[in-house]
């Protein structure tokens, strides 16, 4: 038993390096791309992609300035790893990080007095309970009513926007900018009490970092060592057999989007705290404030197979990327929206090669399973991941070192 | 407040909510056609983006607004190529795929306007064409038949896809591709073609609704069209995958959106309150949501499901 689980452990390593080369591939193959089109509005591709490299991972400034960029990635693409393998596609992280952002704001207003130590993890709980009930919502309405939650996490991004918009502009408006006249939809400086603390001396390296790394671990710790995060991922692997087996399915669906969802709210509170002002601020629309985190999260957990643990590194890429494009726009004039209009082909790359990569996942997994015949000479059970055949697109999305399906099969 | 009460504000409000609800209708009866054949385009959003920047570049360059109109089909047809490759040849999962052309399109319209255009420069927008006799029926004729040309080509395109989906050979091979594309293969029907064709025609469609849009308001600027793409989706659902459907939600999104406006212009919301105002639509959609969420039956039974010959 214990030797067919290392087995089975090694040609999910294996399979996954293959995954992650494809993934490379289609990093470069969009890098091409970007160059070919800097080249074409005049600009020298090779400089700013030096500047880029040098911008995002250059110096200890530059590397943390990334990790603090990778931090709402991270939440949120993890949020993704663990809504994904339920099988529910949550699209709305905008709102979710403004959600816990909200609330998290609004908390801090209220009881600034409490010492760091206390107000600290109370603002952050409460920004996971603002994601929560943003997530949450989605997720009921697709568990109990069979709304598609695609449509419904998108529209309530756009329901969040406005809310954060007309806080801001009434009853969340820093007092200061009423008596002066000014009207800048934004809060007072918040609470010193709940400032996160910059962990290395003069970077942006700050608590939420470290938090974001936390809930990663957390989530594998949920997906692949808890019963209840088993009994997510069998309802993403088949919504029928769950059922059949007695798993409450419409309580695990909306379990998913919820964590998914106060993942996001997390990286509200941690944007709020960890920002440079300490306040919160709208420029009308979602970006100002999110960064977009909550599409380029998609972007990272996508790239990091789906996995919370691999979706870490990837974030980091990714969150550099951004900070990089912000130096390449300094230096050759080229806008940092070349980098989210690249992001989108990435993602468009990283689904089409699915087909190429399972190919690639089978013939590493028999090739791995023909060492280990040479090596113990054990007779393996067949690998041929049949999955893969039956229900292509949801087999790809749940691809993973521990796929949903066989690992089932592995469980008394 | 009385005053806005009138007839008059009404035949306008009405009026510039039918206008208003032509990007939408386009986007939605292209995303009506692609989800008949089994397809999910989540991507409508940044075809819109792309297709409105470059009519309006292109009508910034031409002066000429046919120009505009048929680069915006243009550019959404060369992504319906992409699309069609990716989600029918490679047949990738399609919701993830939609989202990475919307990003794509987000990214590249915003970073091709500052480079191109850099300050945002007005350009012509359309004319009236009052139809002969119609329009001079008093109120219904300010309401319905003074507008221009697109808005009639969209309410034509309503009939026109129901015919092609109803009464065709092609329609029926849309919709056996779209319910069971195992039996349609069987019997010859080529479903990957099939699809490819509801792809390019959608796709066209969302590149043209987002002309539509650029030239209606004659500017172009960053995320122009602010998820009109996806309501556009929303409007499939709430339209039950039937063209007299989705015509019904998008004309209620015109009104909507124009009676908003109206009382921003008024005077009548005011200030902070006025986001409430731009809420309602999200609002309204995930209502629809849940109301046609019991009617599933209406859905294409292979919708976002790849056809692999044989399984």
């Amino acid at each position: 038993m214990l030797a067919g689980r290392r087995a089975r452990s090694r040609r999910a390593t294996l399979a996954r390096l293959g995954g992650i080369s494809v993934g490379g591939s289609a990093v470069i193959l969009a890098l091409l791309i970007g160059a070919a089109m800097i080249l074409g509005l005049g600009a020298n591709p090779l400089e700013g992609y030096g500047e880029l490299l040098k911008g995002a991972f250059g110096g200890t400034e530059e590397l943390a300035e990334s990790a603090a960029k990778a931090m709402p990635l991270l939440f949120v693409g993890t949020g993704i790893c663990v809504a994904f393998r339920a099988k529910v596609i949550n699209i709305g992280g905008e709102g979710q990080i403004i959600a816990g952002g909200l609330l998290s704001t609004m908390t801090a207003l209220a009881v600034p007095d409490l010492p760091a130590i206390v107000l600290i993890p109370v603002v952050l709980f409460m920004g996971l309970v603002g994601g929560a009930i943003w997530g949450g919502i989605p997720g009921a309405l697709k568990a109990y009513l069979g709304v598609n939650e695609i449509l419904s996490t998108i529209m309530l991004n756009l329901v969040a926007v406005q809310l954060f918009n007309y806080l801001l502009r009434a009853p969340l408006m820093d007092p200061k900018q009423i008596e002066l006249g000014t009207r800048i939809p934004q809060t007072k400086r918040l609470s010193e009490n709940a400032d996160l603390p910059i962990l290395i001396e003069g970077t942006r390296f700050h608590l939420g970092v470290v938090v974001a790394l936390i809930a990663a671990a957390v989530a594998w710790f949920f997906l692949w060592r808890t019963t209840t995060g088993y009994r997510v991922r069998a309802v993403g692997a088949s919504a029928p057999a769950a059922r059949y087996a007695g798993m409450p399915v419409k309580r695990m669906t909306m379990l998913a989007l919820t964590i998914s969802g106060a993942l996001g709210g997390l990286a509200g509170a941690c944007l709020v705290f960890g920002s440079e002002t300490h306040r919160l601020q709208t420029e009308g629309f979602a970006t100002g404030f999110t960064g977009s985190a909550g599409f380029n999260g998609i972007v990272a957990a996508l790239f990091g197979g789906l996995h919370p643990l691999f979706t870490i590194p990837s974030s980091f890429l990714f969150g550099g990327l951004l900070v990089g494009a912000n130096a390449m726009q300094r230096v050759i004039q080229i806008p940092v929206d070349l980098v989210i209009g690249l992001n989108g082909l990435i993602v468009v790359f990283v689904v089409s090669s699915n087909t190429l990569r399972e190919r690639l996942s089978r013939y590493m997994s028999i090739a791995g399973e023909a060492a280990e015949h040479e090596e113990a000479g054990a007779h393996p059970a067949p690998v041929v991941d049949e999955a893969g055949t039956t229900e292509p697109a949801d087999a790809d999305a749940l691809d993973g070192d521990d796929d949903p399906v066989r690992t089932l099969e592995s469980e008394p | 407040m009385t005053d806005f009460i009138t007839v008059t504000f009404t035949v306008a409000t009405f009026a510039s909510g039918v206008r208003l609800a032509t990007p939408y209708l386009l986007a939605a009866l292209g995303e009506t056609l692609g989800q008949r054949s089994g397809v999910l385009n989540l991507g409508v959003d940044g075809v819109m983006l792309l297709g409105a920047f470059f009519s309006y570049w292109a009508v910034l360059q031409t002066d000429s607004i046919a120009v505009g109109l048929l680069v915006g089909i243009g550019v959404g047809l060369l992504l319906g190529v992409v699309y069609a490759t990716v989600t029918v040849v490679f047949r990738a999962e399609q919701g993830i795929s939609g989202i990475g052309i919307f990003l794509f399109g987000l990214g590249m319209s915003a970073l091709l306007f500052e480079e191109w255009v850099g300050t945002p420069r007005p350009i012509s927008s359309f004319d009236k064409l009052a139809i002969p006799l119609l329009s001079d029926i008093p109120k219904i004729g300010d309401m319905f038949f003074n507008h221009n040309l697109l808005v009639y080509v969209s309410m034509l395109l309503v009939p026109g896809l129901t015919l092609l989906v109803n009464r065709t050979t092609f329609g029926l091979n849309v919709r056996a591709v779209g319910e069971t594309p195992e039996a349609a293969d069987s019997l010859g029907v080529s479903v990957a073609r099939t699809r490819a064709i509801c792809i390019l025609i959608g796709n066209g469609l969302a590149g043209l609704a987002g002309a539509a849009l650029a030239i209606e308001i004659g500017i172009f600027q960053h995320n122009l069209t602010n998820q009109i793409g996806f309501i556009a989706i929303a409007l499939v659902y709430f339209g039950a995958w039937r063209p007299t459907g989705v015509v019904a939600g998008s004309l209620l999104y015109g009104l909507v959106t124009s009676t908003v406006n109206q009382w921003k212009t008024a005077g009548l919301v005011t200030g902070a309150a006025s986001s409430f105002t731009t809420m309602a639509p999200a609002l309204l959609t995930i209502v629809a949501l849940v109301v046609i969420a019991r009617r599933t039956a209406a859905q294409p039974a292979a919708l976002t499901l790849p056809f692999v010959r044989g399984h």
